[in-house]
């Protein structure tokens, strides 16, 4: 599974921009769907049909990661940019870039080892990325152009690092699970959605289309086990989190319940997550027509939203067990 | 000029009806149907029909439904309270900056009852503040009203108010520039009362849309109410192209006069990338000049409308408007104009289908 995570994260697609990573994914779920579509917004969504009298059951996890759009092209050719999704400049600096047609380029701050910095940190309007063009007529981009970062996949042995973990981990989660399940009473709906890093917006229109009985989402989430870090009781290499509230949902308390009693029932480790900041696809899935009990199964990550996120590769695997025990049974809420 | 007639209205989120009573009575012999949904959108449509130059037109199953959209709202403000003394105690209605609000010449009410926003003259502001944003949280507006019941006589705490500005043509050259109230969105109106005049290959919905400025409000129900197969969202957009300091080479987000902009992306929303090529290739093809709206803040009604149903490709295009989101506003109708051209020549060349 590692190789499949390693070409998923190496891939680009930041939001509104995810069809070289839907390509990859559609070849690896075509020889277990029973259907597939594309929506128009661009979601993928791939049908596994269930044998019996089961739930509609969508499972979401976003293909896109966080990215910067260029905004303008200046004179000699430096761009400016705008992130797409929650970018902190402080993990810009020096960092590389890769644009859709290949074109590499690296962060520059305006500010950077000029004395009447101090303690500054840096904003976006004060950062750009250098393309090594001479002028505005050779950089190889232009505005509209997006940026993912340039990192490649680290394979500790337990630990993994990626640019992206954020969430093809949790495509490469579904994927598998996908493969794995054999009979299933329910008709899954693997969806892997567009634009969640700016407003979980493709997951709105998929959850219309698709119209499940119940959602979950795959996706990270915080941890509190760094140091100085932010108090939460979630711990890289403890199993998978199973979500009872984020900034934007409170997760069905049967959804919970029942993923709870999977886990223990089949021995599965798993935390309680309640994460302050931030949401998931769930949380658009819950809200969708007139409303869908929705949860949401989170892989453990340090280091969200830096060029650098790190998983553990239990976690990883414990959370296909739990999502293949989850979706290959009857569901009763 | 329906420009000007539609500027000069006032129309504040959620009160859009003297706006969409002018816009009716511009459209009507033009279009098929219409009706004004629960929110207050007033939804055109005029059918597709066949090419005039000779030539059967195509049999289709069904012709494709189009939406454009165009925000009838404008900011402005509302009235909280009547103070004692006679004065207006108000919030704001949409993005508004505080800079913009002193000494303001505003109209309240439906009885457009004049007012000032009162504001200390510069002998009473000590040095040290001169140079700082004025905190507008106290602010009142004064009708000259004596007292509280002089003031209940003209006016009542929420009654809309609306910037007084009148249209007005600048200059007659080049550029072509006028400037008024509300270029946001009465701009994007205007095209659209503009295409509704002219031939197409597609049921074109014209949306003029309520409470845009609110939250995307009106295209969201509207949206929801047509399932379009795509939508174009019209607007005045951001037009920053000021004098900077000396070296400062950054975004001016649009230039006047160098065409309508499209959006690659903002805060709302991504286009649907065929659309976008399509505009992009349509202006190529046709000679039109277009830019790109070179900043990702703002949103649309396309930000509501790529959402509704299971999703509805989308695209913004805008007249680029000198200082949005104040008590006035300034553009080059040639910016106008070839938004027409783009946007009436794109709907044709939807002519085969939805682009691929």
């Amino acid at each position: 599974m590692k190789e499949l995570i390693r070409q998923l994260v190496e891939a680009y697609g930041p939001s509104g921009y995810e069809a070289q990573v839907r390509a990859l994914i559609e070849a690896q779920a075509a020889p277990h769907a029973d259907e597939m579509r594309i929506d128009a917004m661009g979601n993928l969504i791939v049908l596994k049909r269930g044998s019996g009298d089961g739930l509609p059951v969508m499972v979401a996890a976003h293909m896109d990661e966080i990215g910067l759009v260029v905004t303008y092209v200046d004179e000699k050719g430096y761009l400016r940019f705008a992130p797409t999704g929650g970018v902190s400049p402080v993990t810009l600096v020096g960092s590389r870039v890769r644009f859709a047609n290949g074109a590499t380029g690296v962060i520059g701050w305006e500010k950077w080892l000029r004395p009447d910095a101090g303690a500054s940190r840096p904003e976006i309007g004060e950062l750009y990325i250098d393309v090594g063009a001479t002028g505005r007529d050779d950089a190889p981009v232009g505005v509209g152009d997006a940026a993912g970062f340039v990192r490649p996949f680290e394979d500790l042995g337990q630990r993994l690092i990626a640019k992206s973990m954020d969430d093809r981990v949790a495509c490469a989660v579904a994927l598998q699970a996908l493969a794995e399940i054999g009979e299933t009473p329910n008709d899954l709906y693997f969806c892997f959605t567009v634009q969640e890093e700016v407003g979980t917006r493709g997951a709105v229109t998929a959850a219309y289309g698709i119209e499940p009985a119940l959602g979950l989402a795959v996706d990270v989430t915080l941890v509190g086990d760094t140091p100085k870090a932010r108090p939460m009781a979630i711990s890289l290499g403890q199993g998978p989190a199973i979500k009872i509230m984020d900034t934007g949902m409170l997760a069905h308390p049967g959804v919970v319940r029942w993923m709870i009693q999977t886990a223990e029932e089949r021995g599965i480790p798993y935390q309680r997550e309640v994460l302050q900041g931030g949401s998931t696809d769930a949380r658009a899935i819950q809200l969708s027509r007139a409303g869908v009990p929705a949860g949401c199964l989170s892989i453990p990550c340090r280091y969200v939203h830096t060029p650098s996120e790190m998983v553990d590769y239990g976690d990883v695997q414990q959370s296909v067990r739990l999502l293949v025990e989850l979706l290959s049974r009857e569901i009763a809420l | 000029m329906i420009l000007e007639t539609l500027s000069n209205a006032r129309g504040v989120s959620g009160n859009e009806a003297a706006v969409r009573d002018l816009i009716l009575e511009a459209v009507r012999e033009h279009i098929d149907e219409h009706q004004v949904d629960a929110l207050g959108n007033l939804i055109c449509l005029r059918r597709a029909r066949a090419p005039k130059a000779g030539g059967q037109p195509t049999l289709r199953e069904r012709s494709l439904r189009v939406m454009v959209a165009a925000h009838m709202d404008e900011i402005g403000l509302i009235v909280t309270g009547i103070n004692g003394d006679g004065t207006l105690a108000f919030d704001k209605v949409g993005g508004i900056d505080d800079r913009v609000l002193p000494s303001k010449q505003v109209l309240v009410g439906d009885g457009a009852v004049p007012g000032v926003i009162g504001f200390p003259p510069i002998h009473l502001i000590p040095r040290s503040e001169r140079d700082k944003a004025p905190n507008m949280s106290q602010a009142v507006i004064d009708i000259g009203a004596a007292d509280k019941s002089a003031a209940e006589a003209l006016v009542k705490k929420g009654d809309y108010v609306s910037f007084q500005a009148t249209y007005q043509v600048l200059d007659e050259g080049r550029l072509r520039t006028v400037k008024g109230k509300a270029f946001d969105d009465r701009a994007g109106c205007a095209v659209l009362v503009e295409l509704l005049q002219g031939d197409y290959p597609v049921d074109l919905y014209g949306v003029f849309t309520a409470q845009e400025e609110v939250g995307l409000r009106g295209a969201r129900v509207a949206a929801y109410r047509i399932a379009p197969d795509l939508a174009l969202a019209l607007e005045g957009t951001i037009c920053a192209d000021l004098p900077k300091e000396e070296g400062d080479d950054t975004s001016p987000v649009t230039e006047l006069g160098e065409g309508p902009a499209l959006t690659f992306m903002d805060a709302s929303f991504v286009p649907d990338r065929r659309l976008l090529d399509l505009l992009i290739h349509t202006a190529r093809q046709e000679g039109i000049p277009y830019q790109f709206k070179q900043a990702v803040s703002g949103g649309t009604d396309s930000g509501a409308i790529h959402l509704a149903r299971e999703g509805v490709p989308s695209a913004t295009i805008a007249v680029p408007v000198r200082y949005i989101h104040a008590p006035v506003s300034l553009l080059s109708l040639n910016d106008f104009d070839h938004t027409v051209q783009l946007v009436r020549a794109a709907l044709i060349a939807l002519q085969g289908g939805m682009p691929s």
